[in-house]
């Protein structure tokens, strides 16, 4: 008997409003690309402290903009940083500025599938901002063979794909383009989502690859965390400093440590970092976090959290294949913490 | 075939306040309150949903009026939008969908309605009820990772027999509008199967006796006499799936290759309103993109009312010249 | 010519089977209880589960059913019982645009009417979307199957001296009933699959939720987030969450028929 009331007991807390016993719960929402670390660190922070309870949900990172920017959830997350605009927006809409936090890195990278090429190809800018714009057409082209001595290329025809949904992957690849080919810059530019010359559009990274794999001669770009995961090929990218990189995960914290001035607000881009040892497609993620918070808990809890994740929380990047920030940006985010009022 | 069962029983209300007021007791005006409210709830949720699309589309729609209708490009770095591409797909995807559909679908009601026994009949419906349920994502990943393979071994077959067209010219890359076609298709088949199964079932048996005993063959009687008679509740099903295929989002958008551009063939990859609008909203970078999603809500329903005008004059020509 | 029907059913059912039958192996194999009974865990930890995007889809349904189907289904009434004019004409044409609009515009119109003025989002906003999305495709299919009855026996009640509530209510339904379940199976069906209105208002939750005012994790949800990772063993989940969902709405199915129906058609 007791059992059943405690049952019922059980059914109806889930379907009437229970004042929550102390109980936190945060929300955010922004970026699909860092999700699964950021759910991995909530969950370890869930469980060092029981009572607060962080949800995250992947809405993109516009999505995380706009809903900071309108208070429906605690703060934000965005694979691009808010443009002057948002953040003037986000000043008169919320009354107090929004501060931008980096968590990972990420990189975009080349993979491709041409029948009876096994190799690792090696891709300049040159070679990427052509084939992507439309100028470039076959594979045989003289930039792609250039770079790949050795390497037996066919003459066929290059089919490029490319994310037909917004996402900062598109961000941080049409960002690079744009630094490497003056014609890409004009037009289509860098954004969120472009208008591209040429090629077909898979949506998400699962679309992309799924389509790479059964199109042959087929060229485009993931995710890094993707590309490893699902053990796709993928190719060397020329940096700045001359090298082929392949992208690995100490090659994307370095793009992050050549910055020479972090801005006080951490917004900047990293793609096409200066230096040895640099993968050129990198980017940093940023949680969106409003500075000034009304609820005291909540407060400290975000405040702890952040605390945290610069220390623990960068130890658990490696093992999902997200890059940890350098030391100095921890250090300079440590500090920055204390804007939060 | 019925005539409207309201037309001799229309027990229209009338009359001043108080014998409104003793009326009502007698249930016949409760009812008639009550299911006229619930009526009007449509009229009302589409108003305020057009009220609502209409504020919220400000932005683009004075910065482009109908220029957003025919251009052709689309470009949120550059700040230039034009919905053809969009409209074009979303028609053609759903006319190909409709046009596989609808004989599919209502061939199969028919089948499990008139020749299957009944056991296996109810048995087939209701798994193919279950399929109304299978969430659009599963589509997209089925669509992508089983009938894209399916479609580029097939591709050599449908060329022999269809590409003197220019309709199925031009490489495939599996992704394409026909693919997008088809997935939609195996979407809308369990509305206009199950719904149609149910209606042909409706149809007094006596309809089906006379015209046997007047010397009619089975496909005869089906085909003269219980599908007329069902008319009317397979154009509802019929509407119910070209409803559905227009506002189909994430399996359409995982298999029709999401190229703004107007292609002839449908070997080439396309776009559809709902598509863009899923892919692009959430990351939407500014008030001018976000508000034009939004505008493209209002394009559909605009493109919505067309279609629906449109296949309800067909309809209407059809029935004038068959049974009444 | 009736063979080419049976044809056209090999087709459609051949099809129908083979996508059940792909997702009971990719999804439903590898399914183990703590599926049904632990809350989700981030990637590359074993163990976890969707129980509270299981509660939650049952809350949206429940929420949703209740607004969509006696609205829906009144409206199917009246447009068959006491339509014939130019105003159901009006009401029928916009039931059909309802039902054009995808389902993520009523996610955003859901999100402008409901979570932005309260604030948050919620489970309340996310049964209300959905609730919304079932009314007019309840109002047509109530109406296609009432239509279907035959006037007969509407007169052989009249007759009798039923007023009209009494004949429709204790003689129509009755005699469409098959068909008016049938209707609402495809409504519940159609609606527990839905993902984007629910990413606008019911937001999803790593936990559970008590309550209607918090955000709620739902199957479809899950499913497409889980669907897009890069991480094998979350996509193996989004499988098994695809097949449970399917025998979410099964059940459901199944259920509702056992109570509110003796499975009889009109009298042949």
């Amino acid at each position: 008997m007791t059992r059943r009331i405690a049952l019922v007991n059980a059914l109806l807390a889930a379907f009437v409003t229970v004042a929550a016993a102390q109980q936190i719960l945060i929300n955010a929402g922004g970026a699909t690309f860092p999700y699964p670390i950021y759910s991995k660190w909530f969950d370890e922070y869930h469980k060092k402290v029981p009572n607060i309870a962080i949800n995250y949900a992947s809405i993109g990172s516009g999505g995380g903009i706009a809903q900071v920017t309108a208070g429906t959830v605690d703060f934000g997350a965005s694979d691009g940083p808010m443009s002057d605009a948002q953040m003037k927006e986000f000043q008169d809409k919320r009354g107090s500025a929004i501060l931008h936090f980096p968590t990972v890195l990420g990189a975009a990278v080349p993979t491709y599938n041409i029948p009876g090429v096994t190799a690792q190809l090696n891709f300049t800018g040159e070679a990427l901002a052509g084939m992507f714009l439309g100028k470039i057409t076959k594979w045989d082209d003289p930039e792609i063979t250039k770079a790949n001595p050795g390497v037996k290329l066919p003459s066929n025809t290059i089919v490029v794909v490319h994310r037909s949904d917004n996402s900062g992957t598109t961000f941080i690849w049409t960002d690079y383009l744009s630094k490497v080919s003056k014609d890409w810059a004009t037009k289509p530019g860098r954004g969120t989502s472009v208008d591209w010359p040429v090629g077909l559009g898979g949506k998400g990274s699962e679309g992309v690859s799924g389509s790479i794999q059964q199109t042959a001669n087929s060229v485009g770009y993931v995710e890094l965390v993707y590309a490893i995961q699902n053990k796709m090929t993928y190719g060397k990218v020329k940096n700045a400093a001359g090298e082929f990189v392949l992208a690995s995960l100490a090659g994307v914290t370095a793009a992050a440590a050549a910055v020479k001035e972090m801005p006080e607000d951490f917004r900047v881009s990293i793609t096409n970092a200066p230096g040895k040892g640099v993968y050129p497609i990198s980017s940093f993620t940023w949680l969106l976090i409003p500075s000034k918070i009304t609820d005291p808990a909540k407060k400290k809890a975000i405040k702890d959290f952040l605390a945290w994740m610069l220390a623990d929380g960068q130890k658990m990047t490696e093992a999902l294949s997200y890059a940890p920030l350098p030391k100095a940006v921890v250090t300079k985010e440590l500090k920055a913490i204390d804007k939060i009022q | 075939m019925a005539a409207s069962p309201t037309t001799a029983l229309n027990a229209r209300p009338s009359g001043r306040v108080s014998a409104f007021w003793q009326r009502l007791r007698s249930g016949d005006d409760i009812a008639y309150v009550v299911t006229l409210t619930c009526a009007l709830t449509i009229l009302a949720l589409a108003a305020l949903l057009v009220f609502e699309l209409y504020t919220n589309s400000t932005l683009p729609r004075e910065k482009f009026g109908w220029s957003f209708l025919v251009g052709t490009t689309w470009d949120p770095v550059a700040g230039q939008y034009g919905a053809l591409p969009f409209i074009y797909g979303t028609v053609v995807t759903s006319a190909l969908a409709l046009l596989m559909g609808i004989p599919l679908g209502v061939g199969a009601a028919i089948f499990l309605a008139e020749l299957a026994p009944t056991k296996i009949s109810n048995g087939l419906t209701f798994l193919i009820e279950l399929l109304a349920a299978v969430p659009s994502v599963i589509f997209g990943l089925l669509g992508i990772f089983v009938l894209v393979p399916a479609l580029i071994a097939l591709e050599p077959a449908i060329r022999a027999v269809l590409g003197w067209t220019p309709l199925f010219s031009g490489p495939f890359y599996g992704v394409s509008m026909f693919s997008a076609g088809v997935v939609l298709t195996v979407m809308i088949i369990p509305f206009i199967i199950s719904i149609s199964r149910e209606v042909i079932l409706a149809v007094p048996t006596e309809q089906r006796e006379g015209a046997l005993a007047l010397g009619a063959t089975r496909w005869e009687t089906t085909w003269n006499v219980v599908l007329p008679f069902a008319k009317k509740g397979i154009m509802g099903s019929i509407f119910l799936a070209l409803a559905r295929s227009l506002g189909e989002t994430m399996a359409v958008t995982m298999v029709i290759g999401n190229e703004a551009k107007i292609h002839e063939s449908l070997f080439a990859p396309g776009y559809s309103i709902a598509a863009v609008i899923a892919n692009n909203f959430s990351e939407a970078s500014d008030a001018l993109e976000r508000g034009t999603y939004i505008e493209l809500g209002l394009v559909l329903f605009g493109l919505t009312i067309v279609i629906n005008g449109l296949a309800r004059v067909l309809v209407l020509s059809t029935t004038r010249k068959g049974a009444s | 010519m009736l063979s080419l029907t049976g044809v056209c059913t090999l087709v459609a059912v051949g099809t129908l089977l083979f996508i059940l039958g792909y997702l009971f192996f990719h999804g439903g194999t590898s399914l183990t209880t703590d599926f049904f009974t632990k809350l989700p865990t981030p990637v590359g930890e074993s163990g976890g589960g969707m129980a509270n995007a299981l509660l939650g889809s049952a809350k949206l349904l429940l929420l949703a059913s209740c607004i969509g189907i006696p609205i829906g289904f009144l409206g199917g009434v009246y447009l068959s019982e006491f339509g014939g004019s130019s105003f159901s004409y009006i009401v029928r044409y916009t039931t059909d645009l309802l039902n054009g609009v995808p389902s993520i515009v009523i996610g955003i119109f859901a999100y402008i009417l409901i979570v932005l003025p309260q604030g948050h989002y919620s489970t309340l906003s996310g049964g209300l979307a959905l609730g919304v999305m079932m009314i007019p495709i309840a109002i047509r299919s109530s109406e296609d199957f009432l239509r279907a009855v035959p006037v007969s026996m509407r007169e052989g009640a009249m007759a009798l001296g039923a007023s009209k509530a009494k004949t429709i209510f204790t003689v129509v339904i009755p005699a469409a009933k098959a068909g008016l379940i049938t209707g609402i199976m495809l409504n519940v069906a159609r609606v527990a699959g839905e993902t984007a209105p629910l990413i606008f208002t019911a937001f999803g939750n790593r936990y559970w939720s008590p309550g209607w005012e918090q955000p709620t994790a739902a199957l479809p949800v899950m499913i497409y987030t889980y669907a897009i990772s890069p991480y094998a063993d979350w996509k193996q989940q989004a499988w098994s969450a695809g097949f449970v969902l399917l025998m979410l709405v099964l059940t459901i199915n199944v259920f509702a028929r056992m109570i509110l129906s003796k499975r009889g058609h009109v009298a042949r």
